[in-house]
């Protein structure tokens, strides 16, 4: 379970962050904010060979002492990153890219709604529920 | 009412606007659309209308005819002039002046207003008599606006095109014009002018107030007239789509329309009452949307691409984010397109959101596209099938892929009552076994359509699996379960087994669909089983489906179908109709007799097929065609079954079908082992159908050789048309006679055999269905632990 999500333009601003409610929220978006350094720095390495060919799930960003940072990222650039507890050591790595997976389908779902303007912040209720499946469970 | 007299101006005046309301010219106004607006345009305030309606008798009627309309204008004009309204006053107010309707929309009601008012006092106050569409858009509004403001006179410019189209699309504008009305109640007779465009502009949000209010009014007084040529999109609350849009006009609108006129139509639908099931989309909104969609896309079976629907939905006017929700809960498909049953889903909640309704967080049921998935599921390109389903929003069918999954589902239940056609042929909502059935099948089978019910059950499985193919392959299309169901049934007795065993299928659809995991509706399942039903009948073996016939090779299938359209080629000398008609229909299973047993508990389907074997073997032996089937006969009813199945999936022109027999066939002939035993002890009399229903695999390439089977062959090619069958059977027939006599006997002999190896397999097959079980609940048990253990469970 997470406890940050968050979607990232191409142009690296925020299409939609949402985390667990208990949480400062602000200490979450500066970890994605400071993560998408390293995703660039992902890519980049992974740059040389073109982009079908680069693994789109980045696996493990950085590790703080709490969180785990993960980060996927798509072929047209859109970011994905995702915040965990790190207590929470039952979620594996394949489970990450599960999410990761769905959340990535949620994300196509909303963009083939014709009144989504690719670039807005997505306000789609589906793709919230589905985030919002993914969250810790807090209550 | 009392005898009315009009003075020729009047009488002139009011037969106009009668024929000006009467668009289907039935002599008889149904209470909305165009008389609406013309009763708003009158600017009486909405009781006053409602009591004039109830006055002159439409209320009773449920519309205007000829006498209640003249009446009403009557009252209206009495009501203009700020007399009370009575009926007396009909004929005791002398010298009324001619109704005056304000909102000039039409020209030449404007005109004749003009005309008429020219002997009264009322000058200029009559404008159009039908507020100009607020199609007209913005740019219209201010015109007509200005138009109502001055009198009628001056009305002709703004409306020019109005006029003419404001019957079709009053109601956008009627809120506006209603606004206007119910701000300056028809007191004086002159001032009229209604008070510029002000207030008629003012607010969409009045004129829905003051159009509700009508609504409310008119929907107090009458049923909510079926709207006559337009859905509005406040069809579903019956009582406000009485301004709301004319369809005509809408369509027209949709090219062009503005978003104004589309707010106010929307906003007058707002107003909608409350209806039942408020997303129950209604026939004349059904009619609507699908002539909305034929504006767009005039194939009724393609596409709308995500930007002409973004542009067309953009007309209403609900803020984005709405609109995006709805196209969130219509695309079903997430294809960023729209089919005709998701924009009509996304067309009503459109409707239900400009009413005033809160969209839903899940797609409701009576939306959600039904055809789709048993399409898609389907596999087969039957989009007019789909299409014909759509038609019936109110089917609701469950779920996407009712009958699919519904017969996967119902496999397994079969499987575990073996004995018990009931369970099978009700909707018996037990669905745990179908769901690991279903587990089980549903990867294994490349054809999406069918999925091999991997038989869990027990002997009686056979006839259901029979059948659960059928319905799978035809889950979505009546026809196809059908025939399917048919096929393994008795194809000896074609006609009457057919409509037998359409009946029988019709059961075990039902059964399956019951089980149907998605239950959202059983009924709907019914109805769609039903439907196949119709069709094909449910083969009995549904009820106690003689372990089909091991299908050995999907050819032998082939040749087992073959056989089913030449004992429908047989029979149909006698019945050529029918058979040809129900292709699908499974020639009657000779089981029939057979499964006594489980025909009791298959209600009618039992006796349906029972009915059939009887009947056919009787005729299989009577008919030269059939002789050779009924050398076969003797064959265990199973293998007959599987040849009915084999043959039905012919017809049903599903080749899965016939792959989906097969294994489920070999299934069926092992489990069944009561039925075959049952079934070749009745198979005899009943075999007329194919006869070489191999019950294992081995037998049944023995019985290929049969002579038969060579005839069969021929037709092998063509089983996947049933007409190509039809036509084969026939052309086979011939040759039939020459060799019956020869192959009497070799296929008595080979009958027996058969029989033998099929009970042998039937046992056998039993054995492994238990094991089968076992197994699948060890899955399923493992699974569920597996589902706790994870912390998060994935797409």
């Amino acid at each position: 379970m997470a406890v940050c999500i968050a979607v990232i333009a191409k142009e690296n601003y925020p299409l939609y962050i949402r985390s667990a409610p208990t949480e400062n929220e602000l200490k979450f978006h500066y970890m994605v904010h400071t993560s998408l350094d390293v995703v660039d720095e992902k890519i980049s390495a992974m740059g040389k060979a073109l982009v079908d060919q680069r693994e789109l799930y980045l696996g493990l960003l950085y590790p703080t002492e709490d969180y785990k940072v993960y980060g996927y990222v798509t072929n047209s650039k859109v970011k994905f990153v995702m915040v965990v507890d790190s207590s929470n050591t039952a979620l594996r790595d394949n489970e990450i890219r599960s999410m990761f997976r769905k959340l990535h389908n949620s994300y196509t779902d909303v963009m083939c709604n014709p009144f989504y303007n690719p670039g807005d912040r997505i306000q789609s209720r589906a793709f919230d529920n589905m985030v919002m499946s993914m969250m810790v469970q807090v209550c | 009412m009392e005898g009315l007299t009009l003075s020729d101006a009047e009488q002139k005046y009011y037969s106009d606007l009668f024929s000006y309301c009467d668009i289907e010219s039935t002599k008889k106004v149904v209470v909305n659309g165009r008389v609406l607006e013309l009763f708003r345009a009158a600017q009486l305030p909405n009781d006053v209308v409602r009591q004039i309606m109830e006055l002159c008798g439409a209320t009773r009627l449920g519309y205007f005819g000829r006498s209640q309309f003249y009446i009403a204008l009557k009252l209206v004009a009495v009501a203009q002039s700020g007399f009370p309204l009575r009926v007396e006053s009909i004929n005791t107010v002398k010298d009324l002046p001619l109704p005056r309707f304000v909102a000039s929309k039409n020209e030449q009601e404007s005109r004749h207003a003009a005309s008429y008012s020219s002997d009264s006092e009322n000058q200029g106050s009559y404008s159009g008599v039908i507020p100009p569409p607020p199609g007209r858009g913005q740019v219209k509004k201010g015109s007509i606006s200005h138009d109502t403001v001055q009198p009628r006179t001056t009305a002709d410019p703004q409306e020019p095109a109005s006029p003419v189209v404001s019957p079709q699309q009053s109601p956008p504008t009627s809120p506006h014009s209603w606004r206007k009305h119910n701000r300056h109640p028809s007191g004086g007779n002159s001032e009229r002018p209604l008070a510029g465009p002000g207030p008629f502009w003012s607010p969409f949000g009045e004129a829905q107030s003051g159009s509700s209010a009508g609504d409310a009014v008119w929907s107090g007084h009458s049923p909510p007239p079926p709207q006559e040529n337009w859905v509005s999109f406040a069809d579903t609350p019956p009582t406000s789509t009485l301004l709301t849009m004319h369809p005509a006009s809408v369509q027209d609108q949709t090219t062009v329309r503005t978003v104004a006129s589309a707010t106010t139509a929307n906003e007058i639908r707002r107003q909608s009452s409350s209806y039942d099931d408020p997303w129950k989309i209604t026939d004349e909104q059904r009619q609507y949307y699908v002539n909305q969609f034929k504006t767009i896309q005039p194939d009724l079976n393609g596409f709308i691409p995500g930007s002409a629907a973004k542009e067309f939905f953009t007309k209403s006017k609900l803020p984005i984010l709405e609109l995006s929700h709805i196209w969130e809960l219509s695309d079903f498909d997430k294809d960023g397109a729209l089919t005709l049953d998701e924009f009509c889903a996304a067309f009503h909640l459109v409707v239900a959101r400009k009413n005033g309704y809160d969209l839903p967080e899940k797609l409701p049921e009576s939306l959600m596209p039904k055809l789709i998935d048993l399409e898609d599921s389907a596999d087969v390109g039957d989009q007019p099938g789909e299409v014909g389903y759509s038609g019936s929003p109110a089917e609701a069918t469950p779920s996407k892929s009712p009958s699919m999954p519904s017969l996967n589902q119902t496999w397994p239940e079969l499987n575990q009552s073996s004995e018990q056609w009931e369970t099978f042929s009700e909707r018996s909502s037990s669905s745990q076994t179908l769901t690991q059935f279903d587990s089980n099948i549903a990867p294994a089978d490349p054809d999406t359509a069918i999925v091999h019910p991997v038989p869990i059950r027990m002997t009686p499985s056979k006839i259901h699996m029979q059948e659960m193919e059928l319905k799978r392959t035809g889950s979505d299309h009546t026809n196809p379960t059908s025939p399917i169901l048919v096929k393994p049934s008795d194809l000896s007795e074609e006609n009457k087994i057919n409509s037998s065993v359409k009946f029988a299928s019709g059961n075990t659809v039902d059964g399956y669909s019951s089980s149907d995991s998605f239950t959202s509706d059983p009924e709907q399942i019914g109805s769609n089983v039903t439907r196949q039903r119709s069709h094909s009948g449910t083969s009995p073996d549904n009820t106690a489906p003689p372990p089909p016939p091991p299908r050995p090779q999907p050819s032998h299938s082939r040749s087992s179908s073959l056989d089913m359209n030449r004992t429908f080629a047989v029979t149909t000398g006698q019945q050529q109709a029918g058979v040809v008609a129900h292709p699908p229909a499974v020639p009657p299973r000779p089981q029939p007799s057979q499964a006594p047993g489980p025909a009791p508990h298959r209600p009618v389907d039992a006796d349906g097929l029972i009915t059939h074997t009887s009947t056919s073997p009787q005729q299989i032996p009577e008919q030269p065609n059939f002789a050779d089937f009924s050398q076969f006969e003797v064959f265990a009813a199973s293998n007959v079954n599987e040849e009915q199945g084999d043959e039905a999936e012919k017809h049903a022109e599903v080749l899965p079908v016939e792959k989906a027999s097969d294994p489920a066939s070999s299934l069926r002939v092992a489990k069944t082992d009561s039925k075959i035993e049952e079934k070749t002890a009745t198979s005899a009399p009943a075999n007329v159908s194919k006869g070489t229903t191999p019950l294992a695999p081995p037998p049944k390439p023995v019985r290929r050789r049969l002579k038969s089977e060579d005839e069969l062959r021929p037709e092998v090619d063509e089983h996947t048309q049933k007409t190509g069958v039809l036509a084969a059977v026939l052309a086979s027939q011939p040759s039939i006679p020459r060799s019956i006599g020869k192959d009497k006997k070799a296929i008595q002999a080979s009958i027996r055999r058969n029989k033998e190896t099929n009970t042998v397999l039937a046992r056998l097959n039993s054995e492994l269905q238990q094991q089968l079980k076992d197994v699948l609940e060890e899955r399923i048990s493992l699974e569920v632990q597996l589902e706790q253990l994870r912390p998060f469970s994935h797409l």
